[in-house]
């Protein structure tokens, strides 16, 4: 099989030559940041197996913070030295992209991420069981609630410190996500975020059903959807004879380099092309839960533990559009005018529909979800604007949003009542007289979502409408416009609720952070701010990040 | 680099806002002496602006500032007063003042331990905040930095509505909550989907600017003078697109009919120190708007939508004037007044005629200051016998004189009676409308003689006739209330008999506009109304 030695890749170059195996060429410095947190995530389970308990969690956050703040100077030393730009290139002989969006996202991920560690490592909220401080989350995520399994490993002191390990391997996952470049990697990276996800969304303390259902909710639908993406990853290579991304653009643009034998029969078939595309944009699709592959993010978002809540609603986003960007950029530009069609459907569905089925929400946590899904839709109206303006618009707007939604969902695990979080709408009424300041925060939050001037929300719907105007998606910024309209509803519905409704008698409490939430909450209304009334900087660093490498 | 004054005009109030916010609580008095301090201080700005200005100066706009802002969004902060902007924030400036002292009880906390939240700060603080944002509209001449302001404006108006009631409804302190809670949601709402829909067009106007231009650009300068070149030429269809769009979100804010209906709940819920910054404050950068951004982005869309604008005017006169005679409710009462009265603000500035639009820019002025010396009076009749209904007062004029008295003055003045302000500047509206299109002067004179109506049958109903029982102890005017009401009423009288110091500065900005749109009077031809027949 000499004559396909041209299709090397990491994948696929032991097959290629089976009487010698070179090593293959890694350049470690340039995956630095993956590595940094995958090796964190592995010192974290050794943690766990050998330090006593009660050292643990002091441990486990010092360990988790200090490699995310590690892997982020890696990805900024990297951008400094010119791998953002003039230097970039793939990197792991194709497996992985080392360029501009890459590296953005990966910050913004990694940033996102830190902030996220935070809220994980609360643990004044809930009064003190059997002496220990505890957090959100549970100790046995498959115990049965209530049942004999869980109250022994409550009486044990059974520690929830594992996951921080299971966050850093999501967010090594999530780093490589939006930087593959080759589809097996696609898949690895996809499955290496969403197991410990999994897991992750059944650990919460509180309404323990409600949280195993979500995660089994997740892990069907999850898996059938990396089954549409694997299957499409197939007949893409049936199609190109290659999985790099490089590989495929080329065959699709129609200078092939190679023929295998084998393939003979289906190489250039387009029909393989369309479907494989198809499936594979399914995959992602579901991912960043746009219309119609959103069913699972109501529930997952309202039965996930809320700092997990925010941190998938914030990180797995951005890794999913960055992937999306990155395959619709790269692979398939030549087949634009056979996607944006499709693309330019699911945009307006998914707009529509988050928009309006959120009106009629009564969960805050749910409603956060279904304005989660228009926000989708927002960006991509960026993404189906096919020009380097698109790209930063859909990077800022990424950064901007994510930071908005952790916020939100921090000071959502700060009101609670006698049976832990109060995430129905009707206890948050009159929270704005009560405690003023949280109600505000949250406030700011939702007007951020809204789109108004002077917060982040807007300056990002902005590039992204303004982006889409420019590719000739005039009615998409219609429609985007209409559902911010509707959309603004239900936000400022929620405003109205904690400012001028009485406040009940039986109403929740607002908790008391530690000064890690506190800080949580504060770094998303600055950024808020921050990114609203000076984005100038901002947008320059998407716009330097806007060249995918191919 | 020359001295800031604009951008200091707005940045005042803006740290006023900031500064009584933080006020602790216990502060409360000297929380609103801080920001009667504040507003009086960008009084003060406003006044060197007004000196400083040069009605004669070339160009379009005198004091102006320019720095890069955004550029990826090809924003720049760029501010710049013409005559109607500067006289508007002076307006501005001076009512803000006289608002606080009016609510200056409105806000404190009840004592009897209600769990009603409603701080002294805040309340002083968002007027000043809605302040910073009103005189930043006025001076922005790039579309970006104006549409920002103008929707970011609606938050803290937004807060005042429905955070701050009069106490006067009859149905319950929890039906009242509910009824301002609601007013709050419409106002936001309207205002909200008018903003976006005006977003759209913003997009567009980037995407033709970036297109044509090469770099998009939202300065106002800068597309008028690539339209006037023939760099910039934007399709007539694009054209009237985008000009709806604007025009969407200024008649809502205007508001103009069938936009209009926010107004009058807006203006029933909220206090009546409110109820005067909605409408004599913040509405005028709806109509300010049409003038500086959609006659001169678009002027060819304007002269296509005139005849249709014009007859929505009409109908706010009318449909205003008739639906207030019918009120029961004081404050309803003046809202759809002053729906009435931006229609013939509207009118003037769409006749397309020198006068129309003098009369017009005029009149937001004048307009602005009778209604607050009418909605102040009565808000504070209001606050005496807590009750809104016009049936529940009666002989007022008997026990409190003087309050009856400044009443009738204001009311006297929102129906234009000559000798006071407004008279001028709706005979001038009149007159503009009549010489290019003569029916719709008649129609709308209509106009005044309902005001008349619902003007003086509101006199009568609550203060002539027999005392009633619930009115007998009232009493009559405070040093406070007089303070207020005084000078608003001694500027009705000056304006009324010699408005050129306004109509000066105000003229060239109206005839810079006018050419613009490239339209000239129409001359006074016999023959032409001969034709008209």
């Amino acid at each position: 099989m000499s004559h396909a030695a041209s299709v090397h890749s990491l994948w696929t170059m032991s097959a290629d030559a089976p009487q010698k195996i070179p090593a293959p060429h890694i350049e470690y410095a340039q995956l630095s940041p993956t590595l940094i947190v995958l090796g964190a995530a592995v010192l974290g389970i050794l943690v766990e197996a050998f330090l006593p308990r009660r050292s643990r969690h002091p441990v486990q956050l010092l360990l988790t913070c200090v490699a995310l703040a590690a892997a982020f100077a890696a990805v900024v030393a990297l951008a400094a030295g010119g791998y953002g730009t003039g230097k970039a290139h793939a990197a792991a002989m194709g497996a992985v992209a080392v360029d501009g969006p890459a590296l953005f996202l990966q910050g913004t991920i990694l940033l996102v991420s830190l902030v996220a560690v935070f809220t994980f490592a609360e643990r004044r909220l809930d009064p003190a069981a059997h002496g220990r401080p505890v957090d959100s989350f549970a100790a046995q995520g498959a115990a049965v609630p209530g049942g004999r399994a869980e109250q022994d490993a409550v009486r044990a002191g059974f520690t929830t410190t594992e996951v921080f390990p299971l966050l850093l391997f999501a967010v090594g996952g999530m780093l490589v996500f939006p930087a593959a470049d080759d589809l097996l990697t696609l898949f690895v990276a996809l499955e290496v975020f969403s197991l410990p996800l999994y897991v992750l969304c059944a650990l919460a303390r509180r309404k323990r059903l409600l949280s195993q259902e979500s995660a089994v909710k997740y892990f069907l639908l999850g898996a059938f959807s990396s089954a549409f993406l694997l299957f499409g990853v197939a007949l893409l290579y049936g199609y190109a004879g290659t999985v790099t991304y490089s590989g495929i653009a080329d065959v699709v643009g129609g200078n092939v380099r190679m023929l295998d034998p084998v393939l003979a029969g289906t190489t250039g078939n387009d029909a393989l092309l369309l479907i494989g595309g198809a499936l594979v944009l399914m995959g992602l699709l579901f991912k960043v839960g746009a219309v119609p592959f959103h069913m699972w993010t109501p529930d997952v978002y309202q039965g996930a533990p809320t700092p997990v809540t925010g941190f998938m609603a914030a990180a797995t986003k951005v890794a999913g559009f960055g992937a999306l960007l990155r395959l619709l950029y790269v692979v398939l530009p030549g087949l634009r005018w056979d996607w944006r069609p499709v693309m330019w459907g699911v945009a307006i569905v998914t707009m529509l529909v988050g928009a309006i089925v959120a009106v009629t929400q009564t969960d805050v946590k749910r409603l956060l979800a279904y304005s989660s899904i228009a926000h989708a839709g927002f960006i991509l109206a960026g993404v189906v604007a096919t020009s380097p303006d698109g790209v930063s618009s859909v990077l800022f707007y990424l950064g901007a949003y994510s930071f908005v939604t952790l916020g939100a969902f921090s000071v959502v695990t700060l009101v609670r009542d006698a049976g832990g979080e109060a995430t129905h709408l009707s206890k948050w009424a009159g929270l704005g007289r009560r405690s003023p300041l949280t109600a505000a925060t949250f406030a700011v939050f939702l007007l951020a979502f809204a789109g108004i001037p002077l917060t982040s929300g807007f300056a990002g719907k902005f590039a992204v409408f303004k982006a889409a105007a420019q590719g000739g998606a005039g009615p998409l910024v219609i429609v985007g416009v209409v559902s911010s309209a509707i959309a603004a509803f239900f936000y400022v519905r929620v405003i109205v609720l904690m400012f001028f409704s009485e406040p009940k008698e039986d109403g929740p409490t607002v908790a008391v952070p530690s000064p890690l939430t506190s800080s949580a909450i504060a770094i998303g209304v600055a950024v808020t701010l921050v990114l609203g009334v000076a984005p100038q900087y901002f947008l320059d660093l998407a716009g330097q990040a806007g060249v995918f490498v191919r | 680099m020359a001295f800031p004054l604009l951008t200091l005009t707005a940045a005042v109030p803006a740290l006023g806002a900031v500064a009584t916010a933080a006020v602790p609580a216990g502060r409360r008095t000297a929380a609103k002496w801080l920001a009667l301090a504040f507003s009086l201080a960008t009084l003060a700005l406003a006044a060197v602006q007004l000196v400083r200005f040069d009605p004669d100066a070339k160009g379009p706009f005198q004091l102006t500032e320019s720095h890069a802002w955004i550029a990826d969004f090809g924003v720049r902060y760029e501010l710049g007063v013409d005559g109607i902007a500067v006289v508007l924030i002076a307006l501005a400036a001076l009512l803000i003042p006289f608002i606080m002292l009016a609510g200056w009880h409105d806000a404190d906390p009840q004592e009897s331990g209600s769990s009603r939240w409603r701080p002294t700060q805040g309340f002083f603080a968002l007027i000043l905040m809605v302040e910073a944002m009103v005189v930043i509209s006025f001076e922005a001449t790039d579309v970006f930095l104006f549409y920002i302001f103008f929707e970011a404006m609606l938050i803290p108006m937004y807060f005042l509505i429905g955070g701050f009631g009069d106490g006067a409804a009859g149905q319950g302190d929890a039906g009242a909550a509910a009824q301002r809670s609601y007013a709050a949601v419409k106002f936001l709402l309207y205002n909200l989907v008018g903003g976006l829909i005006m977003l759209a067009a913003v997009i567009g106007l980037y995407a033709v600017t970036a297109d044509q231009l090469g770099t998009g650009t939202f300065s106002l300068q800068e597309i008028v003078q690539a339209r006037a070149a023939g760099k910039l030429d934007i399709a007539t269809t694009t054209e009237r697109a985008l000009f709806l769009g604007f025009f969407f979100a200024f008649a809502v804010k205007a508001p103009l009919w069938p936009l209009h209906t926010w107004l009058p709940n807006a203006m029933g819920e909220a206090t009546a120190p409110v109820a005067v910054l909605i409408t004599a404050v913040v509405d005028k950068v709806g109509t300010f708007a049409m003038l500086r951004f959609c006659l001169q982005l678009f002027p060819e869309a304007s002269k296509w939508a005139t005849p249709v604008i014009v007859v929505l005017a009409l109908i706010s006169i009318l449909y205003g004037a008739l639906l207030a005679v019918g009120q029961r409710d004081i404050k309803r009462l003046v809202a759809y007044a002053s729906i009435s009265h931006f229609g013939f603000i509207v009118l003037g500035i769409f006749a397309m005629t020198s006068q129309g639009q003098s009369g017009a820019t005029l009149y937001m002025v004048n307009h602005g200051v009778s209604t607050a010396a009418l909605m102040l009076v009565a808000g504070f009749l209001i606050s005496r016998r807590g009750s809104r209904l016009i049936a529940d007062y009666g002989g007022v004029q008997k026990v409190a004189p003087v309050l009856a008295g400044t009443f009738l003055v204001g009311g006297l003045a929102t129906l234009s009676l000559p000798g006071l302000a407004p008279f001028v500047s709706e005979f001038l509206v009149l007159v503009g409308t009549f010489s290019r299109y003569p029916a719709a002067g008649i129609v709308a004179t209509l106009g005044i003689v309902l005001a008349a109506l619902y003007v003086l049958v509101l006199y009568q109903r609550t203060m002539t006739g027999p005392v009633k029982e619930e009115v007998r102890g009232m009493p009559d005017l405070r040093a406070r209330e007089l303070a207020v009401v005084a000078p608003l009423i001694a500027l009705l009288l000056f304006l009324g008999v010699y408005p050129k110091p306004v109509t000066e500065i105000l003229d060239p900005a109206v005839r810079h506009t006018m050419s613009q749109v490239h339209q000239a009077d129409p001359k006074p031809d016999v023959n032409d109304v001969e034709a008209a027949k």
